[in-house]
């Protein structure tokens, strides 16, 4: 159970929220209150868009343990819109339909449940292809 | 004191209020009738929709509400600080005791400061939620009230309710009726103690009295709420461009509309039951959510929802010129019917965890 370490991480989980740094604007994701583009204190917080592309993935069979649900998935590194990379699964798509570049955006799902249906559910970002629809 | 002979029993809010923003939501796995039959009934079996809606293995009621209440927030163009209330009604809330309302209200970016709380009354909690939001605003307690009914219905392994029991829905944000797309021109709701379907805590499945849920049921508290609030407000079918009721299947919305005087064009819209299947506590409201991505200002539209045990909660709407921007701000319902991966019984046994137990 590491329920402090979930509560503590549920905004960037839930909606992207990382920081801006107030001195070299560069965009910072996970938040981490010191800017790694300039060494600045950064603590202003900016929700990223959500939109991004994938930078590289790999395919998972062997799920880690609380993942096995959704096994087999695709774990992929996504290069947000406003720059920085971070680690995520893909979902709602097909294996053989992922390339590196496919457009992806951000939806908040089920990462995990900890402890079958006893201990809480673990919520936070994947991505999936971007749904375009008639816009 | 005498009792007035013909009472006026709708409900128009004090201060005009409508709807601000709508999102929808449908998972993209759907399950073909004819893969139930095939595993049931040896392939034969009149089934009441074409195939059903079914949710992947990282979805429940509080991931698909989160999208649905995004794109209500998109379309209402307002930050959702401004939000006063959020409320999901369901009958699948993935915990018995937490509740969805504020992991939802977390995952928007809504304020602290806010009413949150899950509503049940089987398939018409999020219409109730939806009550409650337009007497929230109009009481002056708050801008805005986020009412969502979301659900991953359950239905037990070779039930007639497996061709149907699906997940879906849709968030409604209520606003002053200056800002709206659609203006409430008046609610009326009609409940009463109707045992047609339940399940008891801890079941995993509910129970269903057959074809007590029809007449007594169904039929009696739509057309109570229908009739008595068209009548209040002084309007006809012929008056009204659109109507949606709650659809446990295909058969049961088509009667009703014709017995409250509705031909077959003022439904089609809004009946989604064919291809997404009954998304219960979803189902009106994802029924008018399809209808207001195509309607046009000035359209009536009526909505009757019904939750077994039993009620219905009737509401006229009437369209603003402020709808045709907001329609495309966000996905409408049919891009979310369009997005569709037909599995088979192998596969919906495994996303929706049946041999868990």
């Amino acid at each position: 159970m590491e329920i402090p370490r979930h509560w503590r991480l549920k905004k960037q989980r839930y909606s992207l929220q990382g920081e801006i740094c107030p001195h070299c604007e560069g965009k910072i994701f996970p938040p981490r209150d010191v800017c790694p583009h300039c060494g600045n204190d950064a603590r202003t917080t900016f929700t990223f868009s959500g939109r991004g592309k994938v930078y590289s993935f790999t395919h998972v069979t062997e799920a880690p343990a609380g993942f096995e649900e959704t096994a087999p998935y695709t774990v992929a590194l996504v290069q947000l819109e406003e720059g920085p990379v971070v680690t995520a699964q893909l979902t709602d798509v097909e294996a053989d339909e992922v390339e590196i570049g496919m457009p992806v955006e951000m939806v908040t799902r089920k990462i995990r449940s900890d402890g079958n249906e006893r201990g809480i559910i673990i919520y936070g970002y994947k991505f999936r292809p971007v749904l375009d629809g008639a816009r | 004191m005498e009792k007035p002979e013909t009472p006026i029993l709708a409900h128009k809010p004090a201060r005009p209020v409508g709807i601000v923003g709508y999102g929808a939501y449908v998972p993209r796995y759907r399950l073909p009738a004819r893969e139930v039959a095939r595993i049931w009934k040896g392939g034969k079996d009149e089934a009441p929709v074409r195939e059903k809606s079914v949710p992947g293995a990282d979805e429940d009621v509080i991931t698909m509400s989160i999208e649905a209440a995004r794109n209500a927030l998109a379309r209402a163009r307002i930050h959702a600080h401004e939000i006063r209330a959020v409320w999901v009604g369901s009958e699948s809330h993935p915990y018995a005791v937490k509740p969805s309302s504020t992991v939802v209200a977390e995952a928007i970016g809504a304020p602290v400061s806010i009413q949150a709380g899950d509503w049940e009354f089987a398939c018409k909690a999020g219409t109730e939620a939806m009550v409650a939001a337009i007497a929230m605003v109009a009481a002056g307690m708050g801008r805005y009230a986020l009412a969502i009914g979301m659900d991953t219905a359950q239905g037990r392994p070779g039930d007639a309710l497996e061709y149907t029991a699906a997940a879906g829905g849709a968030a409604y944000i209520l606003g002053p009726a200056e800002e709206s797309l659609a203006v409430v021109e008046g609610t009326y709701s009609y409940v009463t103690d109707t045992p047609d379907f339940w399940r008891r805590a801890h079941e995993r499945y509910p129970q269903h009295g057959q074809r007590f849920t029809g007449d007594p049921a169904y039929f009696k508290h739509i057309t109570e709420a229908g009739k008595q609030l068209m009548k209040d407000l002084g309007v006809t079918a012929a008056d009204i461009q659109y109507a949606v009721f709650h659809q446990p299947n295909t058969k049961f919305p088509q009667r009703v509309a014709k017995m409250l005087g509705f031909t077959p064009e003022q439904i089609q819209p809004g009946l989604l039951s064919p291809v997404i299947g009954n998304t219960y506590a979803g189902a009106a409201m994802i029924g008018l959510s399809a209808v207001l991505d195509c309607a046009k200002p000035g359209d009536r539209i009526l909505v009757v929802s019904f939750g077994s045990g039993a009620g219905s909660d009737a509401f006229l709407f009437r369209t603003t010129e402020a709808l045709v921007e907001r329609q495309r701000l966000a996905l409408q319902t049919q891009d979310y019917i369009a997005r569709r991966t037909e599995i088979d019984y192998g596969m919906y046994v495994r996303l929706r965890g049946k041999l868990a137990d």
